[in-house]
């Protein structure tokens, strides 16, 4: 009996060796890597063909090179970069932010993408002046990869950041009634806004059923069966999913 | 739909129902069946659920048995690992690392390292290189071992779970001899490893690598051509290489869609080009092309620690750097300079330049990266984790929708996901 099963062929794994990249380029483990200077991502100069004067400086720091770009031309840049076949940056790693000890210096919002293709590692940044004037918004690199929802969800949750035409952008570490800021900004206290015992209290005193987001709200059509809490913060005409 | 208000003063929400007696009159026969047609459903799995591997909500808007719609919550677990480690030293920091993605922690915590070694331009020894290869071989062995029975429980076969969670225990036996500890191995130092391994450990791993492919062996005959495990995988969650790529998928989840994409290959690390090894590489990209995928990288994990096995060189572990290796005891005890250099890296901690770098590894999940931002001190600005579960896991409405409720389980379980990584 059991070999009847085993003598059933639904198809042999099936395995082909491909590597991406051009052949004959075997990269290797990168060894004593200066800490300033080396060879820049030639993506760059392409770059600053392309898009002038909303390039920024670069800098190459531990083999890694990073180039400064204009706020409101970021997914322009990634378009382009994205889709180019010169370029072919298929991959976007990662969406993060960075603020500084300093006072002063710029919120930095941080990509780090990828080509495949050709082996290449970009980091694009764009700054952000913690002055009060400059609104804490990027466009959203959404409609060119896909995969910066999720990202672009933490580092709103995070950081504050909006991102100008993500389909969803809702805290998603954190709850959506939480209203104590964005942890990883510098003046948020390591512990939190309050204390232990206010923190239990709050906790405590929370409706335990607001917890479906509007968008499954929307599903189940019950807006009457809410809590009232909820009820009032979707009455006040906050955007109820698509 | 009735609210109630309780004893204790709560509201308590329940459905009313009426009870009728099931006659011909009460319209359940004769052809006047209630209509439910066009009606969807709203289902809510987890965060509670064996099934979730952790702490992971769905909700499902289910038309019949489709799925229309999934949105996925996470953050249940979240503990802020990123916020602490910028009020920590760096090597404070990596027992953290260990507890993201528990199951990879000793591949954590060569990550971490990696990271930090790149932000101090120190360059690690030989026989550390090996070590750290071996270290994370092993760890992607059990990450792939756990996956492996946590999903054939999910899907229905029991036995390859007791193998493959016996076997994880063999491993675990092993860095439990070297670190200390079994999970939580905090099992590198910048510049270093917590130890070096101890006599005869190695003979113990040529030992696990001579019994380990028989098991493999087992859970192939039971699975791979097991019908009802095909019939329960093929076809399900498919993800082209296109979308696979631009859903920013990592590891075998984007192998399996026939993108070649593995960091040990292309952004080599720790000597990986040395290494003879193959990079599976699936052509459907659904949840069984999965399952071949991280069963041929076992193999391929055994490879790698034979000749691993083979070229391990003699020679010391840790860097010969005083500015982060703490000096032996007995030098700190009686040499003036040491005593400083143990004051100074226990008080202050070793600093780097300034600085920032982002390091990918290939961890079982996929494309794991820390980045690191320094400002010159001894506690790094920031210090990001890429997690590669956390991106795999976005992707699950686009592979769930359409798809049946019982198959949600079975494309969930083949995403790989750890909650300690994607909460972190």
């Amino acid at each position: 009996m059991s070999s009847d099963l085993e003598t059933q062929d639904h198809g042999a794994p099936t395995f082909a060796i491909v590597m991406p990249g051009q052949p004959g380029d075997n990269p290797t483990t990168p060894k004593n890597v200066p800490h300033k200077g080396g060879a820049v991502n030639p993506s760059v100069d392409d770059l600053r063909v392309k898009f002038g004067a909303a390039i920024g400086r670069h800098e190459v720091g531990w083999g890694e090179t990073t180039v400064y770009v204009e706020r409101t031309k970021v997914r322009e840049i990634c378009a382009w970069l994205q889709s180019d076949p010169s370029q072919s940056y298929e991959y976007l790693s990662d969406v993060t932010a960075v603020e500084y000890r300093d006072q002063v210096r710029p919120i930095e919002v941080v990509w780090h993408i990828r080509s495949l293709k050709f082996r290449r590692f970009l980091r694009l940044k764009v700054e952000l002046p913690k002055d009060g004037k400059t609104p804490l918004d990027v466009p959203s690199v959404w409609p060119v990869w896909k995969g910066a929802d999720w990202l672009e969800r933490e580092c709103y949750d995070m950081f504050g950041i909006t991102f100008a035409e993500h389909p969803d952008l809702r805290r998603i570490l954190l709850w959506e009634q939480y209203k104590e800021g964005f942890p990883l900004r510098k003046d948020f206290p390591l512990r939190g806004r309050f204390s232990r015992a206010e923190q239990l209290k709050n906790a405590l005193a929370a409706d335990p059923e607001a917890r479906y987001s509007m968008e499954e709200i929307s599903v189940l059509e019950a807006f009457t069966d809410l809590p009232a809490d909820m009820r009032k913060r979707l009455g006040g005409g906050e955007k109820v999913g698509e | 739909m009735a609210t109630l208000v309780g004893e204790s003063g709560k509201k308590t929400r329940m459905v009313e129902m009426e009870i009728k007696p099931r006659s011909l009159e009460s319209g359940f026969a004769g052809g006047m069946e209630p209509e439910f047609e066009g009606e969807h459903m709203l289902i809510n799995i987890g965060p509670q659920h064996p099934a979730t591997h952790g702490v992971l909500r769905l909700v499902l808007e289910l038309d019949g048995e489709t799925v229309v719609r999934c949105i996925p919550h996470v953050g249940y677990l979240h503990c802020g690992f990123e916020k602490i480690g910028e009020y920590r030293q760096y090597n404070q920091i990596i027992p953290w690392t260990d507890r993201e993605d528990y199951l990879n922690s000793m591949g954590n915590n060569v990550a971490f390292v990696l990271g930090a070694e790149r932000l101090f331009g120190i360059e690690i020894t030989e026989r550390c290189t090996v070590l750290r290869v071996i270290a994370m071989e092993l760890s992607r062995i059990i990450s792939h071992l756990v996956w492996l029975g946590t999903t054939c429980i999910d899907i229905g076969a029991f036995t390859p779970f007791l193998w493959s969670f016996q076997e994880r225990e063999n491993v675990y036996k092993l860095l439990e001899g070297w670190t200390g500890a079994r999970l939580t191995t905090s099992g590198t130092r910048v510049g270093g490893m917590i130890a070096d391994v101890p006599d005869g450990w190695v003979d113990g791993l040529k030992g696990f690598l001579e019994r380990f492919p028989k098991t493999l062996d087992q859970c192939d005959r039971m699975l791979t051509r097991n019908a009802i495990w095909v019939g329960r995988t093929v076809g399900l969650g498919v993800m082209s290489p296109e979308e696979a790529m631009n859903y920013g998928l990592s590891g075998p989840m984007l192998r399996a869609s026939g993108v070649a994409y593995d960091v040990r290959k292309d952004f080599p690390y720790l000597d990986y080009e040395t290494y003879d090894f193959d990079v599976p590489v699936g052509t459907n990209g659904d949840v069984y092309d999965r399952f071949l995928v991280r069963q041929q990288e076992l193999r391929e994990s055994v490879r790698i620690l034979e000749q691993a096995v083979k070229r391990l060189p003699d020679g010391p572990v840790n860097v010969d750097d005083p500015r982060v290796i703490l000096p032996s005891k007995t030098k700190a005890t009686s040499e003036m300079e040491s005593m400083i250099h143990h004051f100074k890296l226990v008080m202050e901690g070793p600093r780097p330049p300034i600085g920032e770098t982002y390091v990918p590894i290939e961890s079982p999940k996929g494309e794991k990266g820390y980045y690191f931002v320094s400002d010159g001190t001894a506690k790094p600005v920031r210090w990001r984790i890429r997690p590669p579960s956390y991106v795999n896991l976005s992707a699950i409405p686009k592979m769930v929708e359409g798809h049946l409720l019982s198959d949600v389980i079975a494309i969930n379980a083949s995403i790989d996901i750890v909650m300690g990584e994607i909460d972190r």
